[in-house]
C-alpha cells in the first residue's frame, strides 16, 4: 500500500435523490427462467423498519459465473442477468424486494465448495461505514454444513444469515442490533 | 515499432485477468469511522453491537458489478447546472479528481455518482425540512465514469450548510455525497467531500468520526486555482483512493 484509503461516512438520509434507479432492484431480468424475489424487512435495535436503508447485493448467476468485468471462470451466459441490485426508498416502510436467481455453489480459493450466497452491503443514516452480510439458503442444508465461512460463525447465530423459502423466493429479515442482531462481516 | 497513423491506443492500466488482485487489503484501524459513535446520535440504535465475524475474501468479494450491465450514464449525467430550462442559482463549481487504488493505479471505467444540497443547503427529498428554498433548476445528482486515467469531472454549484437536529445548533459542513462502485465488491466505498476551511469542521461529529486526523483531512477537497475557469466557475479537486491488492499474514494463513 502506497496511498493510504479514502474514509467512508454515512449515507446519510437524503441518498434517494441519487442512487436507487427503477430498475435497481432487479438483478435479473424480470422474466428470466428461475427467477425469484428475496424479500425482507430491515431493523433497527428498537425493533422498529428503518425506512431510509440503501441495500446492494452482488451475487453469481446458478452456474456459479459472474456477471463482472473479470475472467472468474468465465462471464455469466444468463441473458439479462446483473448480479447487482440495489434497493433504497425516499420514504420507505423497512421492506425490501429483489428479483434475482439463486446463485450456484462457487469453488472457493482454497478449492473447498461455498454453498450458495448473495453478498449485501447495508447503508444508512447512522451507518459511518457500510454494514457486510450476506444471504444463505436455508434449504442448502448439505451446502451450508460444508460452507467454510459459515462454519466460522458461532452455531447459534447462523440462523441470522439463512433465507426461508416462501411463496416465489426467499425471505430474510436484518436485525442492526438487538435480539436476533444479524452476522455483519470484517471484510 | 512505431504507431503513425492511427490514435494511440488508451494505455493498459488493468488487465481484467492478470490484475484482479487474489485479495484487498485489510485496512488499518482509524481510516474509516466506527459504527459505534455515540456523538452522532443515529448511530445508537443502528450500529452492529455483536463483533464483525472475518470473512476471507474470495471470488465473490473480488468481483463487482461491471459498469455495462448497470444503467446507462448520459450525456449531461455529469453537469449539475443543465438537468432543467435554467440555470441553478448558487457558485458554479467544477468537481474533479481521479479514482485511484491504494497502489495508486487509476480505476478507469468506474461509476462515481454524487448527490448534494442546493446552494442554500436543501436536498430535494421529502424529509428535508430545513426552511430554505427549493432550487427548481436543481435536483442533486450525478454521475461520471472514470476515463482512462482514472478522471471525473462534474460541474454543480456549491452545495450550503445546514441544519440538522443531532444536537442544539447543529449544522453540517457543506459536502457532496460520494459514491464509488470500484472493480470489486472488496472496494465499495461511500464517502462526503468537503470543501478547504469549511467553519463547521470542528463541531461536526459525522466528519469527526473518523479517528485518524489525517484520514478525515483525505476528505476534503483542494482548491485548484489552475482549474477554474475564468469568469466562469471555481475548481476543487477531490482524488480518492480505494483500498487496493494486498494481502494480511492472517488472510494468507487462512
Amino acid at each position: 500500500m502506497i496511498f493510504p484509503s479514502t474514509p467512508a461516512q454515512t449515507v446519510g438520509p437524503y441518498f434517494a435523490i441519487g442512487l436507487p434507479w427503477p430498475e435497481g432492484p432487479h438483478a435479473v431480468a424480470p422474466g428470466t427462467a428461475g427467477a425469484i424475489t428475496i424479500r425482507g424487512v430491515v431493523y433497527d435495535g428498537a425493533g422498529e423498519p428503518i425506512p431510509d436503508f440503501l441495500l446492494e447485493t452482488w451475487q453469481a448467476d446458478p452456474d456459479g459465473l459472474f456477471a463482472d468485468l473479470h475472467a472468474h471462470g468465465g462471464v455469466s451466459k444468463l441473458e439479462g442477468f446483473r448480479g447487482f441490485a440495489r434497493v433504497g426508498y425516499e420514504d420507505g416502510d423497512g421492506s425490501f424486494e429483489l428479483l434475482t436467481v439463486k446463485p450456484g455453489p462457487l469453488v472457493m480459493a482454497s478449492g473447498t465448495l461455498a454453498a450458495p450466497h448473495i453478498d449485501v452491503s447495508l447503508f444508512a443514516r447512522g451507518l459511518l461505514h457500510r454494514c457486510v452480510t450476506r444471504v444463505y439458503f436455508a434449504d442448502e442444508e448439505d451446502a451450508n454444513a460444508a460452507d467454510p465461512v459459515l462454519a466460522n460463525v458461532p452455531a447459534e447465530r447462523r440462523g441470522t444469515l439463512l433465507a426461508k423459502a416462501v411463496a416465489g423466493g426467499y425471505e430474510i429479515d436484518i436485525h442492526l442490533q438487538g435480539p436476533g442482531e444479524t452476522v455483519f462481516f470484517a471484510l | 515499432m512505431r504507431v503513425t497513423d492511427s490514435q494511440p491506443q488508451p494505455r493498459q492500466i488493468y488487465d481484467p485477468v492478470a490484475d484482479t488482485p487474489s485479495s484487498y487489503v485489510r485496512e488499518a484501524a482509524g481510516i474509516h469511522p466506527p459504527l459505534d459513535f455515540p456523538e452522532y446520535k443515529s448511530t445508537a440504535l443502528r450500529h452492529p453491537k455483536q463483533p464483525l465475524i472475518y470473512l476471507p475474501q474470495n471470488i465473490t468479494e473480488l468481483t463487482g458489478p461491471a459498469l455495462s450491465s448497470l444503467a446507462p450514464v448520459g450525456e449531461l449525467d455529469n453537469d449539475l447546472t443543465r438537468q432543467h430550462d435554467g440555470e441553478p442559482i448558487g457558485e458554479r463549481t467544477l468537481v474533479f479528481g481521479r479514482v485511484f487504488d491504494t497502489e495508486g493505479k487509476p480505476l478507469r471505467n468506474t461509476l462515481v455518482e454524487i448527490w448534494q444540497a442546493n446552494a442554500c443547503g436543501r436536498y430535494r427529498h421529502r424529509w428535508d425540512r430545513f426552511e430554505a428554498p427549493l432550487d427548481p433548476n436543481f435536483s442533486g445528482a450525478g454521475r461520471a465514469v472514470t476515463d482512462a486515467e482514472g478522471r471525473y469531472r462534474f460541474v454543480t454549484v456549491k452545495p450550503g450548510p445546514y441544519p440538522w437536529g443531532n444536537h442544539y445548533n447543529a449544522w453540517r459542513p457543506a459536502h457532496i455525497h460520494f459514491s464509488l462502485l470500484g472493480r470489486a465488491f472488496a472496494q465499495r466505498l461511500v464517502t462526503q467531500m468537503y470543501f478547504p476551511g469549511d467553519p463547521l469542521f470542528a463541531y461536526d461529529p459525522i466528519f469527526n468520526s473518523i479517528p485518524d486526523q489525517a484520514a478525515r483531512k483525505r476528505l476534503i477537497s483542494r482548491f485548484s486555482i489552475e482549474d477554474t475557469q475564468p469568469g466562469w466557475a471555481l475548481a476543487y479537486q477531490f482524488d480518492i483512493h480505494l483500498r487496493g491488492p494486498g494481502a494480511t499474514p492472517f488472510e494468507e494463513a487462512l
